[in-house]
């Protein structure tokens, strides 16, 4: 059983094509990331996925059934960007009427609050919340009825250091028990060491899909290796240029240590003349982060590129 | 059914908690009472006048008072929900778009049904036991007919605020057209009969001029509690048009029923049609 897999599926809002020939697939137990700018389609796809809207072409199926039926859709938690709640009632009285909603047990209400924290806010009203607080509430609300696809947007939101680091600890214990796990959030650095795959929407297509290792090698992009030299820097530099053999790499010179870019190709080579030549007193490797690789697909068209409303 | 009742439940509740439903059933039994004490005191005398003339005056009242509570208890009930974010997370429940509508018709109807019935039914009562030489028969007949029409008229303008709300995007422009249905139907639409009789100077067809009341489901509430006291009720203004319609109560009671059946469906399938 797939928790969803979206076949050549495109979208068309008016007569913008908004999603174009998406190709996209969770299977349990995955944490997938779902990043790209601000009208890439995110939201899009999630929607379609939730089944708030029917997709224009293309095939579609999720828990093995079909977007939006009352069967699918209890098995599924949602956590959307900006929920406000019902101010007037506390977080324990919001949580009881979306369980009772879901078909979920009551008796699980005041166990989730106290999972995500509210174990002492639940009886206060919702409008004395913070910001985090809701969003702690609103993850609650994700987790009932224990889905077994979890689709999270922007979920660090408001979430102190701490408390992101809970959730994320949180995600994870879930993914081991076999639930599927959407995570959208422009906070890349943060959600880099937790999610398996990730995706990355441009206008409205998959630009890039796979593990970070796998969009590493499709991006190509070097890595920076940087050198503590041993006996002074122009021994070290010689070492470098032979290595590369006449390939005339970017050698750039910071504290007396240096940076080189190399292929990923060639990095094993390079290390090892390096390491040969006993001019190397430390080393260190530095791979592109998430964050590089979705530059590097992104395109650096600036805020012009990133404009358009969700 | 389980999840209207849900939703019914949380509108009821919200109602009780927010002070609403006992709130308007304290104006309507304070508003009875005083009608019925000093009703007559244009004739010069302070006290109880008669079940017909106290219930005609509160039936007048009615038609400013409960079309104005029923679209104020209703027209954020979907761009409400819509503006805290919560619409498009219960269209994420295993909960269909009519059952959210109807859930939230039952709740916001209960409500009114509740205040009307408590505040009505406790002036009638203390009318039936302060008044020496009233009817009670007669009382008790005349007070269920107006509570049960009183009901029907706010079920009516719950259904039309909801036509409102499932078709607009921001709060303040939903309650600004709600206050329009109010002004058309209780102000407007009555001065624009009137009009229309004048200017025509006869020549429009005189067996079609009292069906146009039933485009008013204002006008067929006060025909409703006026009329059923037979000979000598005394019908003024538009509503002598009223007199000459051949379909009778039973006829009137079903133009009030449509009247918040039709308004009803009509949101469910404009809601249906909403993107979220």
């Amino acid at each position: 059983m797939s928790c969803f897999r979206l076949e050549n599926v495109s979208y068309r809002y008016d007569k913008a094509l908004v999603l174009n020939g998406v190709d996209l697939r969770l299977e349990p137990g995955e944490i997938l990331g779902l990043f790209g700018h601000n009208g890439a389609g995110k939201t899009t796809c999630i929607k379609l996925i939730l089944g708030l809207m029917t997709p224009t072409q293309g095939k579609l199926s999720v828990l093995d059934g079909e977007a939006g039926d009352p069967h699918v859709t209890q098995h599924i938690g949602y956590l959307p960007e900006n929920v406000m709640f019902y101010p007037q009632l506390t977080g324990r009285e919001i949580l009881n009427h979306f369980a009772r909603l879901k078909g979920a047990p009551l008796k699980q209400v005041p166990q989730l609050l106290e999972q995500v924290g509210l174990g002492d806010a639940m009886n206060a009203r919702v409008k004395t919340y913070s910001k985090g607080m809701r969003q702690r509430l609103g993850l609650a609300q994700a987790l009932l009825g224990k889905p077994k696809l979890l689709m999270l947007d922007e979920p660090t939101v408001g979430l102190d250091p701490v408390a992101t680091a809970d959730l994320y600890r949180l995600l994870r214990k879930l993914r081991d028990e076999g639930t599927g796990i959407v995570l959208c959030s422009h906070v890349l650095p943060g959600v880099e060491p937790y999610i398996d795959r990730a995706a990355i929407l441009t206008d409205g297509a998959v630009k890039a899909v796979g593990d970070l290792a796998s969009l590493r090698r499709q991006a190509n992009m070097p890595v920076t290796l940087s050198i503590e030299p041993a006996n002074g820097t122009s021994a070290l530099e010689k070492v470098i240029a032979d290595a590369s053999a006449g390939n005339g790499l970017m050698i750039k010179k910071d504290n007396g240590k240096l940076q080189v870019d190399v292929r990923p190709s060639e990095k094993m080579a390079m290390i090892q003349a390096l390491l040969n030549s006993g001019e190397v007193q430390d080393l260190g490797i530095h791979q592109p982060t998430l964050e590089d690789v979705y530059v590097h697909f992104i395109g650096s068209g600036g805020l012009a590129h990133r404009g358009g409303a969700q | 059914m389980n999840s209207i009742w849900t939703i019914a439940r949380k509108e009821l509740s919200d109602s009780l908690r927010n002070r609403w439903l006992i709130a308007i059933a304290l104006v309507f039994a304070v508003l009875a009472l005083g009608i019925a004490w000093f009703g007559a005191a244009a004739s010069g005398q302070v006290g109880y006048a008669s079940t017909p003339a106290t219930i005609a005056s509160l039936a007048s009242l009615g038609i400013f008072l409960i079309p104005l509570i029923a679209l104020l208890l209703a027209y954020d009930a979907i761009v409400g929900e819509e503006e805290g974010g919560t619409l498009l997370l219960l269209m994420t429940y295993p909960l269909s778009r009519g059952q959210l509508l109807f859930g939230k018709f039952l709740g916001h109807g209960l409500t009114l049904a509740f205040a009307t019935l408590i505040g009505f039914g406790v002036a009638g009562v203390a009318i039936a036991l302060l008044v020496d030489d009233v009817a009670v028969g007669a009382l008790a007949a005349a007070m269920f007919r107006f509570i049960v029409s009183t009901i029907l008229l706010g079920w009516g303008f719950i259904a039309l605020a909801y036509v409102i709300s499932v078709r607009v995007s921001e709060k303040p422009v939903a309650a600004g057209l709600a206050l329009g249905i109010w002004f058309f139907f209780v102000l407007i639409f009555d001065l624009m009969l009137l009009g229309t009789l004048v200017a025509s100077e006869g020549k429009l067809n005189p067996e079609l001029l009292p069906w146009l009341l039933m485009l008013n489901p204002t006008d067929i509430y006060r025909l409703l509690n006026i009329v059923a006291f037979g000979e000598g009720a005394q019908l003024s203004g538009v509503l002598s048009l009223g007199a000459d319609l051949p379909i009778g109560a039973a006829g009137l009671w079903f133009a009030l029923v449509l009247w918040f059946v039709i308004p009803i469906t009509g949101a469910w399938a404009l809601f249906r049609r909403r993107r979220i």
